[in-house]
């Protein structure tokens, strides 16, 4: 073997043909049982597991065996490393590069700066504004500036030393008076160089005005109104997988990449005219992904390693460290946000005002979704008469910011929800029955003027939440230091803890937004292996470790009514299938995968109707037959394909939203809605500060849970990142250079850190959506931190107003109004 | 240099290795052992955990030299001599623990380890003895299910005294 690329990751357990899914495991007890059971199945009855079932994944077998290939396992034959330097000023014009000196390293065989990239200069998610390598200017910590490509990672580490670089240093741009004021401190990218629709050193900007807007004569309807200022840091993704991959040069002149991302067709678009390829000279194929949550959207090595693979003739991989990964991706913005809520005595909303100004860093990356999303969204699930809203993303000197887990809406969650236990506190309500008496149900508007057309259960999450258990107080006379705040640190033996409990619930919405036709693309298969019908699913689905490959295969056995389901490698051979993220793949692939299983199914159909003059009109697939309800079963799929196989494509485009009015946010902009609430139950040392969540409750509304186990998990997961953002995790940003690069100083939650995680599930199906389904990832990342800032209130008497909550803040704070 | 070990079993040799080399960079780009994972080769993941010697280190932190005729055993290493999964592997898959399954390989070996120390561990027990093992997918949830499941099945198989797979 003189290569280790991702095709394995499907052909390892495949007698051939692809990875066989697993079949006949049944979860919970983990016992083997024997597939031949099915035979005795009623005719009619679907696979288990099939669509509601939890088969087990199909890839889980080589992850536990250390064999499957992620981007970082790649290897081949005379492969180089290539690697990047990076700019350690935030804010600088470049005077001169010399690569000289790195040239002449032994085992050198590439440098590379931006005069020698073949095509088009810029790059972008939505605005080509980013240079694939700095072009006389930087503009955040970490940019990077030239690559080596080399015979070792310690010879492409020496060789990058050895660039010359000659900076002058400018003061960066970096907090949000600094950006609003371009004439007195400058521009991040000069006026003539701008290429985003807003102006000055903002991005993108949404404003929003329904009902009578906020005006004095609104405020003075209002009995109570609550105002404050509320403040996010700026998290990271903190995927446990390295950006990387290998770029192999084709004998065509074009390139193959194995590569760990979300969205290959996306990154070809833009990695093409860059490399001065046609797009079907650039051709990509889904490595192993550690683990994504947006931070895989925009491109991070991927041009890199092309290029140097280009010049060099040779294979380049390219591996972050992960100190360089956490310059390598962009982060979830940073925002300020003031917020003013007015209510009646009893407790109904008359009007809410907001303003949300978010950092977006050096490049535009997704900002733009990300403010749209912040404005449509950032009054919550709440019905609201009058709002008025002015959402912006700033361009600064600091890192990059654009997607993460629920981007836009999460940021806004932590004001909104923070002013609801404002608002019950002013009134004396409980705030949960505050939350209830102003939650939206199917039928309210949007602040956007947008019907809710499904399922909006908000005040049931949050009576089904409150309902739940609450955990045993803390047993003083039977203490377990491992579970009390500080842990294995011994900071108490139970003094100084104080318990807190707090409620939230959010709003996120699923798929992409304001006009963007974000269909995909999905191949079908079915034939006869081994005498057995065969179904091969394909698309170019990112599986970034959501189970989005076990789901396929679930829509294939039940439209299909077969058992045995390979999964194709994820490429661009196939068409688009749009980003994995947004919490949209399970309804758009997922979709996409139906409409092509239900085209096969209706051909092979008709193909016995040709054969055999069969007249019932009540046919269907089931246990590897055609069947008839009335008629019972009428031919095996293995003798009516014979050698044959149905071979079919098929798009999947949701219904169509239109971009919101710029000066109203009026328009119908969001596909679907998603809802999940929490409860957070937290221990403090009001001494120490240090906080304990003791358990995280979750109920959420999933329309219809695909594949359960996988559903619960998304859930946990997205609560445990929520818990991280409540009171861990922040990326450190002064005067805009990054001070906490690695896992020694940027936190992320352990398995002590993270409490047990209770999950509700309710069913209550979209009927606009494929199976009912609602996408689950990224409703509790946007709720469940609010809930635990809340507990932490509900324990100290504190107003926190930022996040992440630290220890200083809960040490130094003095108790003041909530 | 030249490096001799044994990696899970079998006699391994790398030559040309630069002394800065860790074991975790042999092991997956010199001796066709990726498994063992890079997430951040400080040592606060453990995502590279194995076995030296029979003790779990991070092998990101462990320099090639250092292994020079001693044993080393990886997630590559935990099955069966049939190919069956391991026990522990098993339960991983059975439970849904493994989502990226990039944290996965390192959880294997720590938990194999803490198992083998403590059969029935406590709840309190398994979150200190994967306190070093970071997971960004599943919230540790599904984790907690497999630890509880394996050791469970290792329970009810020493019982039994059956055989059980390692």
């Amino acid at each position: 073997m003189n290569a280790r690329t991702s095709a394995q990751n499907s052909a390892g357990t495949g007698a051939g043909t692809g990875a066989r899914t697993s079949t006949g495991t049944s979860t919970g007890t983990g016992a083997r049982t024997i597939q031949g059971q099915k035979n005795l199945q009623d005719i009619r009855q679907s696979s288990k597991d099939g669509i509601g079932g939890s088969p087990l994944r199909p890839d889980g077998t080589l992850k536990v065996r250390g064999e499957f290939a992620y981007s970082s396992d790649m290897w081949h034959e005379d492969m180089l490393w290539g690697m990047a330097l990076r700019s350690p000023h935030p804010r600088a014009n470049i005077l001169s590069v010399d690569i000289s000196e790195a040239l002449a390293v032994p085992g050198v065989y590439a440098v590379l700066t931006h005069e020698d990239i073949p095509g088009a200069k810029y790059y972008g998610l939505e605005i080509a504004d980013q240079p694939a390598l700095a072009i006389d200017r930087i503009r955040y910590h970490g940019e990077s500036i030239a690559l080596v490509a080399a015979d070792h990672p310690e010879t492409a580490r020496r060789a990058v030393k050895k660039i010359k670089v000659e900076y002058e240093v400018l003061t960066p741009i970096v907090t949000e008076e600094q950006c609003l004021d371009p004439e007195t401190y400058g521009y991040v990218h000069e006026p003539h160089e701008y290429k985003s629709h807003a102006y000055g050193n903002i991005c993108h900007e949404q404003k929003l005005v329904s009902g009578l807007g906020v005006t004095d004569e609104v405020r003075a309807l209002a009995d109570v109104v609550v105002s404050g200022t509320y403040e996010v840091g700026m998290q990271d993704q903190a995927f446990l997988g390295p950006e990387s991959g290998l770029a192999v040069p084709a004998e065509d002149g074009g390139i193959d990449l194995y590569i760990a991302t979300q969205w290959l067709h996306v990154d070809r678009q833009q990695m093409a005219p860059v490399l001065g390829l046609p797009e079907e000279k650039v051709r990509l194929t889904l490595a192993g992904v550690g683990g994504a949550f947006g931070g895989r959207e925009d491109l991070s090595m991927q041009i890199h390693a092309c290029l140097l693979a280009q010049r060099t003739g040779k294979p380049v991989k390219i591996v972050y460290s992960r100190d360089e990964s956490f310059f390598g991706h962009v982060h979830r913005h940073p925002a300020k946000m003031y917020y003013e809520h007015g209510a009646t005595r009893d407790g109904k909303l008359v009007y809410a005002d907001a303003r949300i100004v978010l950092d977006g860093g050096a490049y535009a990356s997704a900002s733009p979704a990300v403010v749209g999303n912040a404005a449509s969204l950032g009054h919550g699930p709440y019905v609201v008469p009058n709002v008025r809203m002015h959402a912006i993303a700033l361009y600064s000197n600091n890192p990059s910011c654009g997607a993460m887990r629920g981007f836009g809406a999460v940021q806004a969650a932590f004001g909104y929800e923070t002013q609801m236990d404002r608002l019950a506190a002013e009134l004396g309500m409980d705030p949960v029955e505050l939350r209830q008496l102003n939650a939206m149900q199917q039928g309210d508007l949007m602040p956007t003027g947008q019907e809710i057309d499904a399922p909006a259960p908000v005040a049931e999450l949050l009576r089904r939440v409150k309902d739940m258990p609450l955990p045993p107080p803390l047993d003083t006379d039977d203490l377990d230091v491992r579970l009390l705040p500080g842990a294995l640190s011994n900071t108490s033996h139970g003094e100084g803890i104080v318990r807190g409990v707090g409620y939230s619930v959010g709003i996120k919405n699923v798929g992409f937004s304001e006009g963007f036709d974000d269909y995909s693309t999905a191949r079908v298969r079915l034939e006869v292996i081994g005498g057995e019908p065969v179904a091969m699913v394909h698309t170019a689905m990112a599986e970034v470790g959501q189970g989005g490959v076990t789901v396929h295969a679930q829509i294939a056995r039940t439209e299909l009514g077969v058992e045995q389901v390979t999964i194709h490698p994820a490429n661009t051979e196939v068409g688009s299938a749009g980003s994995t993220s947004a919490s949209r793949q399970t309804y758009m692939t997922g979709g996409a995968v139906k409409l092509a299983a239900e085209a096969v199914k209706r051909e092979l159909i008709e193909k016995g109707r040709r054969r055999y003059g069969w007249t019932q009109q009540d046919l269907t697939l089931a246990g590897g037959k055609v069947v008839s309800e009335s008629a019972g079963a009428l031919v095996s799929m293995v003798d009516l394909l014979g050698e044959d196989a149905i071979d079919l494509t098929r798009e999947h485009h949701h219904r169509p939203t239109v971009p919101f009015d710029k000066e109203t946010g009026q328009g119908f902009g969001h596909v679907q809605y998603t809802f999940c609430a929490n409860r957070a139950v937290v221990d403090v040392d009001v001494e120490l500060g240090l906080v304990k969540v003791v358990e995280l409750t979750a109920v959420q509304d999933v329309g219809k849970a695909l594949n359960p186990l996988s559903v619960v998990g998304q859930i946990q997961g997205g609560c445990t990142q929520a818990l991280g953002l409540a009171v861990m995790e922040e990326i450190i940003v002064r005067d805009g250079k990054v001070r906490n690069a690695s896992f020694t100083d940027y936190l992320i939650p352990t398995i002590l850190d993270t409490p047990p995680i209770p999950v509700e599930i309710l069913e209550l199906p979209d009927p606009h959506a494929p199976y009912g389904l609602r996408g689950v990832g990224e409703a509790p990342t946007v709720s469940a931190t609010p809930s635990i800032v809340a507990a932490i209130r509900n324990a100290t008497g504190l107003a926190l107003r930022r996040i992440p909550v630290r220890p200083e803040h809960l040490t130094t704070e003095r108790p003041g109004e909530l | 240099m030249r490096v001799t070990f044994t990696a899970n079993g079998k006699p391994v040799e790398a030559d040309d290795v630069w002394e800065g080399e860790s074991l975790l960079y042999v092991l997956r780009e010199r001796v066709g052992l990726p498994g063992s994972k890079n997430a951040c080769e400080q040592g606060e993941c453990g995502s590279c955990t194995v076995y030296l010697d029979d003790v779990p280190v991070c092998s990101c932190l462990v320099a090639a030299g250092q292994v020079q005729d001693r044993e080393v055993r990886t997630v590559e290493g935990l099955g069966g001599e049939d190919g069956e999964l391991g026990l522990v592997q098993q339960a991983f898959v059975d439970a849904g623990a493994v989502q990226c399954g990039f944290c996965t390989p390192g959880l294997l070996v720590q938990t194999d380890a803490l198992l083998e120390q403590d059969a029935q561990p406590s709840d309190a027990d398994i979150r200190e003895a994967l306190s070093g093992n970071l997971c960004r997918c599943t919230g540790y949830e599904k984790i907690m299910d497999a630890v509880r499941l394996a050791s469970a099945r290792k329970c009810a198989g020493e019982r039994a005294g059956g055989a059980v797979a390692e």
